[in-house]
C-alpha cells in the first residue's frame, strides 16, 4: 500500500509537468487549429534560461526563495517573449496559407531552437545539472518518515504550482473579457473577427501564456533532472499525446490526459516493466481514440473542406 | 562536340587504367619499409556526440608519439600518425579508415574508442589486411571481427565479472541491478555480472531506457527490497540522474558500475560520493609507469588524464613496441608482433595480448570522493 501511494505521488508529479506543457499545445490548437511542434523546445529554453539564472543567483549568494523567484520569473519572461516572437515571425506571415505549410514551419522552428541550444557558446550538447544548492534545498522531505512515504518539497512545489497556474488559466478563460474573446476565436475564427475581436492580439496572448506555462515546466524539470538541449523532444511528445488523449483544444482535457499518462507510465514501470511504459501509454491513447475519436473532452467537429 | 566527347572518354579510360594498374601494383608490391617515415593512421571522434572520448584518447596518443619521436623514433625512422575525424558516426568511421588505408597507405590503424565504430572500421581493416588496435572498445564482439583486430583494454565480460567479485568482497548480500535495456554496453555488463554473482543475492533486476529522465518508479521498487548496494552499468549522464533521484527518495546505499561512469560530471556530483566503479586505471596508482605518464600529461595539457587519455597513450606505446619487435613497418609483420605482445609495461598497467587478441590486464575499482580524482579502492589482476 505504501509502495502504491509512493508510486502515485511520482505519477502525479510527472503528470503535473506534462499538463503544463500540454496546455500550451491545446490552447494553440484551440485558436489556430495548429499543432505547434516548437512548443516542446520552448519548454527546453525555459530549462536552459533557468539554469543560467540559477547559476547566477547561487554564485551571487542569494537565498533559495529569492533564487527560485528569479529562476521562474526570468524563465517565464524569456519564454513569453520567445512565444510571441515565434508566432509573430514564423506563423503570422503564413496565417492564410494551407495548414501543412505552417505545420512544417513549426518543425523548422523546433529544429532551429534545438540546434541553436546545442551550440557551444549558447548551451552546448551536454546536459548540465542545476547548482547543487538549489537541488538540495528542494530535495528536503516533507512529513513524517514513519510512513516510509517520501514527499519532497519539489513534489509539492511542482504539483502546487501546476494546479495554481491551471486555476489561473481557467479563471482567465472563463471570467475575463480576454477569455471570452479567446473562446470566441476558438469557436469561429472569422466570425470572431467580424464581431470586432482583435484576433491577432488573442493569438499572441495564447502563444505567450502557453510559453509561460512551458517555462515553469522547464525550470521544474531542470531542477528535478537537468537542462538538456534535446529534452523538449521526449517531453514535448508526451505532452502532445496527453493533449490529444484529453481532447485537443480542451483545457480540462489536457490536465486529465496529462495526469492519466503520467500515472499510467509510472505504474507500468513500477508493476510491469519499464520497457513497456511507453507502449502501454500509447495503447491507452489508441484505446481511448478508438472509443472516442475526439479524445476525452474533445468536441466532435466534421472536417471543413 | 564529338571530338571533346571522344577525348573525355579516352581520358577517362586512361585514368581508369592508370588507377587500376596502381591498385594492382599496390596490392602486390607496395613496400612499407621503403618510406623514409613510418606512417600510422588513427580514426577518432574528435567532434560529435562522444567528442570528449575521442579528444582525450587523441591527447594521450599525441603525447606518446611526441615521446617516441623525441627519443629517436622507431627502426631509425620518425613516426607520423595521420588522424581522421569520424564525427562520432559509424558511416564516417568506415570512410575514415578507407582513406587511411588507400590514400595514406598506413602500416597500421589505431582506433576507435566506441565499440560500434570499432566494429565498422574493423571490418575494413580486416578485409584490407591492415592491423587495427583499439584503445578502449570493451564490447566482446570487436576483436571477433578477425585476426587483424586487437585491443589494449579489457572486455565487458571481464569487467562485469570483476564487479561481481568486488561486490562479494565488500560483503554485499543483497544487490539490486538497474540496467539500460537499450544499450549493448549496459546489457553486456549486466549479463556478465549475473553470470558471476549468486542469483539468490540479486534482490531486484530493474531496467530503464536512456532517453528517460524519471527513474523514480524503478528506484522506489528497488528501495522496497532494501538492498546493500545497487549495480548500475550505465553512462555518466544517466548515472548522475539516477543516483540523485535515489538520494532524493531517501536511498543511501552505494551504487557501483563500470567505466561508463568515468567523467568529471560523476566526480563533481555530491550524490555519487561513496559510490564505486571499475575502470582502466587510477591516476593515484603509485606504479612508476603510471606516475611518469600522469606527470608528463599534466605538463603538456594542464589537466589530469582520464581513462581514455591513458588508453590512447598505451595504444600508441603498444603499437610502437610491436613495430620494434617486428623490425619492419609491414602490416603483416606488425600484426604478428602485436599478437605476441607480453607484459608490456603500460601506464594503464601490464598488458599482455591473449590468443583472442584481447588484452589481459588488471582492473581497478575507484571510489568517488567528491575530489576531481577518485580514490583507488582496489585492484584486481587478470589471474584472479
Amino acid at each position: 500500500m505504501g509502495q502504491f501511494a509512493q508510486q502515485l505521488i511520482v505519477g502525479l508529479s510527472v503528470g503535473a509537468t506534462y499538463a503544463l506543457i500540454a496546455l500550451g499545445y491545446t490552447m494553440v490548437y484551440g485558436v489556430l487549429r495548429l499543432i505547434n511542434f516548437a512548443h516542446g523546445d520552448v519548454y527546453m529554453v525555459g530549462a536552459v534560461v533557468g539554469f543560467y539564472l540559477a547559476r547566477f543567483a547561487v554564485g551571487a549568494g542569494w537565498g533559495v526563495a529569492a533564487s527560485l523567484l528569479l529562476i521562474f520569473g526570468g524563465a517565464i519572461v524569456v519564454c513569453v517573449v520567445l512565444g510571441f516572437l515565434i508566432e509573430f515571425l514564423a506563423y503570422r506571415p503564413l496565417r492564410n496559407r494551407p495548414r501543412i505549410v505552417v505545420l512544417i514551419t513549426a518543425i523548422g522552428v523546433s529544429l532551429l531552437l534545438e540546434n541553436t541550444a546545442q551550440l557551444q557558446w549558447v548551451f552546448g550538447a551536454q546536459p548540465q545539472k542545476y547548482p547543487t544548492a538549489i537541488q538540495l534545498a528542494l530535495n528536503a522531505r516533507i512529513g513524517s518518515a514513519a510512513s516510509g512515504i517520501v514527499v519532497t518539497r519539489l513534489d509539492v512545489l511542482s504539483l502546487g504550482l501546476s494546479l495554481a497556474l491551471m486555476g489561473a488559466l481557467s479563471w482567465i478563460v472563463l471570467r475575463t473579457r480576454t477569455g471570452l474573446a479567446l473562446r470566441a476565436v476558438s469557436y469561429r475564427f472569422d466570425t470572431a473577427m467580424l464581431m470586432g475581436i482583435n484576433t491577432n492580439r488573442i493569438i499572441s496572448f495564447t502563444f505567450m501564456f502557453g510559453s509561460g506555462l512551458a517555462a515553469v515546466a522547464g525550470c521544474m524539470d531542470g531542477i528535478r533532472y537537468n537542462a538538456d538541449p534535446l529534452m523538449g523532444i521526449q517531453y514535448g511528445l508526451k505532452a502532445f499525446i496527453a493533449a490529444v488523449l484529453g481532447g485537443i483544444g480542451s483545457i480540462p482535457g489536457a490536465l486529465l490526459g496529462a495526469l492519466l499518462i503520467g500515472i499510467t507510465e509510472t505504474m507500468v514501470k513500477a508493476y510491469v516493466s519499464s520497457s513497456w511504459a511507453d507502449a502501454v501509454a500509447f495503447l491507452v491513447l489508441v484505446l481511448i481514440l478508438l472509443i472516442k475519436p475526439s479524445g476525452l473532452f474533445g468536441r466532435h467537429e466534421p472536417e471543413k473542406v | 562536340m564529338k571530338f571533346t566527347k571522344a577525348a573525355v572518354s579516352g581520358a577517362l579510360a586512361l585514368a581508369v587504367a592508370i588507377f587500376a594498374g596502381q591498385g594492382a601494383c599496390r596490392k602486390k608490391t607496395f613496400d612499407y619499409d621503403a618510406r623514409s617515415t613510418i606512417v600510422l593512421g588513427q580514426y577518432a571522434s574528435l567532434t560529435g556526440g562522444t567528442a570528449d572520448f575521442g579528444k582525450s584518447s587523441n591527447d594521450g596518443l599525441q603525447l606518446a608519439l611526441e615521446q617516441i619521436n623525441a627519443s629517436g623514433g622507431l627502426l631509425g625512422k620518425q613516426v607520423s600518425v595521420t588522424t581522421e575525424d569520424d564525427q562520432s558516426n559509424s558511416d564516417n568511421a568506415v570512410a575514415a579508415v578507407s582513406k587511411l588505408i588507400n590514400r595514406d597507405k598506413v602500416s597500421a590503424v589505431i582506433g576507435e574508442v566506441a565499440s560500434t565504430r570499432s566494429l565498422s572500421g574493423g571490418g575494413i581493416c580486416q578485409s584490407s589486411r591492415i592491423p587495427m588496435l583499439s584503445p578502449a572498445s570493451t564490447n566482446p564482439q570487436v576483436t571477433k571481427t578477425g585476426d587483424y583486430i586487437f585491443r589494449i583494454c579489457f572486455t565487458d565480460d571481464f569487467q562485469g565479472k570483476i564487479c561481481a567479485r568486488f561486490a562479494k568482497d565488500q560483503g554485499w548480500k543483497r544487490v539490486a541491478m538497474l540496467t539500460d535495456t537499450a544499450n549493448a554496453y549496459s546489457k553486456g555488463l549486466a549479463t556478465a555480472f549475473k553470470e558471476n554473482f549468486p542469483v539468490d543475492m540479486i534482490v531486484a533486476d530493474e531496467n530503464f531506457k536512456a532517453e528517460d529522465k524519471n527513474f523514480e518508479a524503478q528506484l522506489n521498487k528497488i528501495k522496497a527490497t532494501n538492498p546493500d548496494a545497487i549495480y548500475l552499468p550505465a553512462y555518466y549522464t544517466e548515472v548522475g540522474l539516477i543516483v540523485t533521484q535515489a538520494r532524493r527518495a531517501g536511498m543511501t546505499m552505494p551504487f557501483f558500475g563500470g567505466d561508463g561512469w568515468d567523467s568529471p560530471q560523476t566526480q563533481s556530483n555530491p550524490d555519487t560520493v561513496g559510490c564505486f566503479y571499475s575502470d582502466h586505471y587510477s591516476a593515484n596508482d603509485p606504479s612508476e609507469a603510471t606516475q611518469k605518464f600522469v606527470k608528463a600529461f599534466a605538463k603538456k595539457y594542464g589537466h589530469q588524464p582520464d581513462a581514455m587519455a591513458v588508453l590512447g597513450y598505451d595504444a600508441m606505446g603498444v603499437m610502437a613496441q610491436a613495430i620494434k619487435d617486428a623490425g619492419s613497418a609491414d602490416p603483416k609483420a606488425i600484426r604478428d608482433a602485436l599478437a605476441k605482445i607480453k607484459n608490456y609495461d603500460g601506464a594503464s598497467g601490464q598488458i599482455t595480448i591473449d590468443e583472442n587478441r584481447n588484452a589481459t590486464k588488471s582492473i581497478v575499482i575507484l571510489n568517488v570522493t567528491g575530489k576531481p580524482v577518485p580514490d583507488l579502492a582496489k585492484r584486481y589482476d587478470p589471474g584472479e
